[in-house]
């Protein structure tokens, strides 16, 4: 598949490039210490903060890949929304932020620091610096690999171009540039393919046309009628459904396990929330936040049910490329960019698309220099240095972090397998946070051995609950079963799933165990505003209701409710 | 003096809807009946863009009117 473009598509392209480079020029001039750059001043209102927020989260994974998920297994991609992300963001937003922007912290790591010890920190900064910056270079690679196939340009050019884009306008403006240029991006995107949704529905019929044509989908897979257009319907038992998981996996797997996780502990959101100018917004961040990410099942999960709806019934001779002998779902905005944009509108697809990539390798790099400057140089290398050296070598280190990530995007392009490999060591490292973290907040007993013990145990039980169970109709080796198969999953999502909850389990109980036979070093003073007990409520007397997070919080989770109710 | 982010957004979009408004007008209908179902999205959708933008600029205005 192969994409012409016109005159026009070049200039909205350029057009783009010239305000993402201006704003760092721009913003620039506001960067005159360590607090500008990596905190952006703290000064940022709600609203710019919350489209941050989503917008580093709206890298090219989240447009393509859940694009890709929706031809896949249909509508139950949405669960990684309505389950997988608004109940975290609310919590996030109502419990814990008071604890990330109340104390003196300016990092995650930061945070476990303060609240346990060096070595905690120390594990967490490292393993994070080393995840962001391997994002990100797989992010460059994906956006060369598909600019290559889809419009012939140079992989090397692709890869060069997008990394000196994102260095300069970080390196000027620091994380502001980087937030600034996040809410460019989101427009762009809400932009760019919004039109590409009407007009599939209009082609399709509607909902109901929709409908009609995946009840073929879900036939010629040997389902019930609604696999592709129910999200709960199905999810008694795991064979029942596309996704093949049930529901007791996925609540506790991606709704609870996964997803707090990441919304609440990744440094990646968590520092764009930390930009707002007071504790208010800050807390408001993430719930201004879910009101669109509620949204963006209909902008980015709908192309692809729209894609693989009209692929089945040859709508206008749509057909989805081939891969291999099996269809290639990752090409699906791709090809209906192709399909349904014409010369002008393709400028601004692919503007939007590009835009994804590097909102999402932007957001990666802000948050490695801050941790490499924070909880790595100043904490292990160069204590009590000016706060002028200090900017400067987290302005160096953004430009480390990018060759880093073009390294990593060579990496990736050379040997695909280490590159998974490293993704899932990462995971296992990962899947353990949110029990840390809550047991860090919300009980003070909770000790800095015992968060490291717990930390490691976690990661021990999803390494080995991974190599001891195999998804149906996989290989052993990274897919799992690599040490003996005691196990088999009907997928490869509900093995992730249970994996995580391993995971959790086994770091819940042995930050416990530990905590307990373990000293508290910390005195109560030390732990005010990190704990929740010994911390004071934020005061909200005389703040509009409106305002308020806890009533903007249940307001989203009842909207959300009833977008698995709709769905159903 | 702190940049206000809904001037570049303004800016940004209403130059997207100027280029693809004016496209929409002096184009070769058929790409329309070969892409879009027949209908001339650069135009409509030029157009939405440029409120949009057009929006965002005189939400700048109205700030900057009431910080003086």
């Amino acid at each position: 598949m192969t994409i012409q473009l016109g005159v026009v598509d070049y200039c909205l392209l350029i057009v783009y490039f010239a305000f993402v480079l201006g704003i760092g020029v721009v913003v620039r001039k506001r960067v005159s210490g360590t607090k500008d750059f990596f905190e952006s001043g703290r000064s940022l209102p709600a609203w710019i903060c919350a489209l941050g927020f989503i917008g580093a989260n709206l890298g090219a994974q989240e447009v393509m890949g859940m694009a890709a998920s929706g031809a896949k297994y249909g509508i139950m991609t949405s669960h990684f929304y309505w389950v997988g992300a608004i109940p975290a963001m609310v919590f996030v937003a109502i419990f814990m932020m008071p604890f990330y922007y109340g104390s003196r912290a300016r990092s995650v790591p930061e945070y476990l620091k303060l609240r346990f010890d060096e070595k905690t920190r120390g594990l967490n900064a490292v393993t994070f610096a080393c995840m962001t910056v391997m994002s990100s270079g797989i992010s460059m690679y994906a956006l060369a690999i598909l600019l290559h196939a889809i419009l012939g340009w140079n992989l090397h050019v692709c890869i060069a171009a997008s990394g000196v884009i994102v260095l300069v306008y970080i390196y000027l403006g620091g994380l502001r540039s980087a937030i600034y240029n996040e809410v460019l991006q989101f427009f762009l995107i809400v932009f760019g393919f919004l039109p590409l949704v009407l007009l599939g529905l209009k082609q399709i019929g509607g909902w109901s046309g929709l409908t009609a044509r995946l009840a073929v989908v879900a036939s010629r897979n040997g389902m019930a009628e609604g696999a592709w257009s129910h999200s709960w319907k199905l999810v008694g038992s795991a064979d029942t459904n596309p996704m093949g998981v049930e529901w007791f996996g996925l609540v506790m797997g991606l709704g609870f396990v996964l997803s707090f996780g990441y919304w609440c502990t990744d440094f990646l959101v968590i520092q764009r929330a930390m930009a707002a100018r007071d504790m208010s917004a800050a807390r408001r961040t993430p719930i201004i936040a879910a009101f669109p990410k509620m949204l963006f099942p209909f902008l980015v999960i709908l192309p692809g049910m729209l894609a693989i709806g009209m692929h089945v019934s040859g709508d206008a001779h749509f057909a989805l490329p081939s891969k291999g002998g099996s269809l290639d779902y990752d090409m699906v905005v791709p090809a209906m960019l192709a399909h349904f944009f014409p010369t002008g509108m393709l400028g601004l697809g692919l503007t939007a698309l590009i835009a994804s990539f590097m909102s999402g390798m932007a957001g990666n790099v802000t948050a490695f220099n801050t941790v490499w400057t924070y909880d790595i140089y100043q904490s292990y290398i160069r204590p009590n240095a000016s706060d002028a050296h200090y900017l400067a070598v987290g302005r160096a280190t953004t430009v480390v972090g990018i060759l880093a990530s073009v390294a990593c995007a060579y990496t990736a392009a050379k040997f695909n397998n280490i590159m998974d490999v490293l993704q899932l060591v990462f995971a296992f490292v990962n899947a353990p946070l949110f029990a840390t973290f809550l047991l860090g907040m919300f009980w003070r007993r909770a000790t800095g051995h015992g968060a490291f013990a717990g930390l490691l145990t976690g990661t021990a039980a999803a390494a080995a609950h991974h190599g001891l169970s195999l998804p149906r109709g996989a290989e052993t080796g990274i897919k799992g079963g690599w040490m003996a198969v005691v196990h088999q999953y009907p997928s490869e999502m509900a093995q992730n799933f249970w994996t995580a909850i391993c995971a959790f389990t086994a770091c819940f109980l042995a930050t416990i165990v530990v905590s307990l036979v373990t000293r508290q070093r910390k005195t109560d003073s030390e732990l005010t505003g990190l704990v929740y007990a010994l911390t004071p409520r934020p005061k909200e007397d005389g703040v509009a209701w409106y305002k308020r997070p806890a009533s903007l919080g249940v307001l989203t989770l009842l909207l959300a409710l009833l977008l698995n109710i709709i769905f159903w | 003096m702190d940049l206000d982010v809904r001037l570049p957004i303004g800016l940004m979009f209403s130059i997207f809807g100027v280029l693809l408004g004016a496209f929409g007008l002096v184009s070769d209908p058929r790409i329309y009946q070969a892409h879009s179902l027949g209908i001339n999205v650069n135009l409509i959708w030029g157009v939405v863009l440029l409120v949009f933008g057009l929006v965002m600029l005189g939400l700048v205005a109205r700030s900057r009117r009431r910080g003086d």
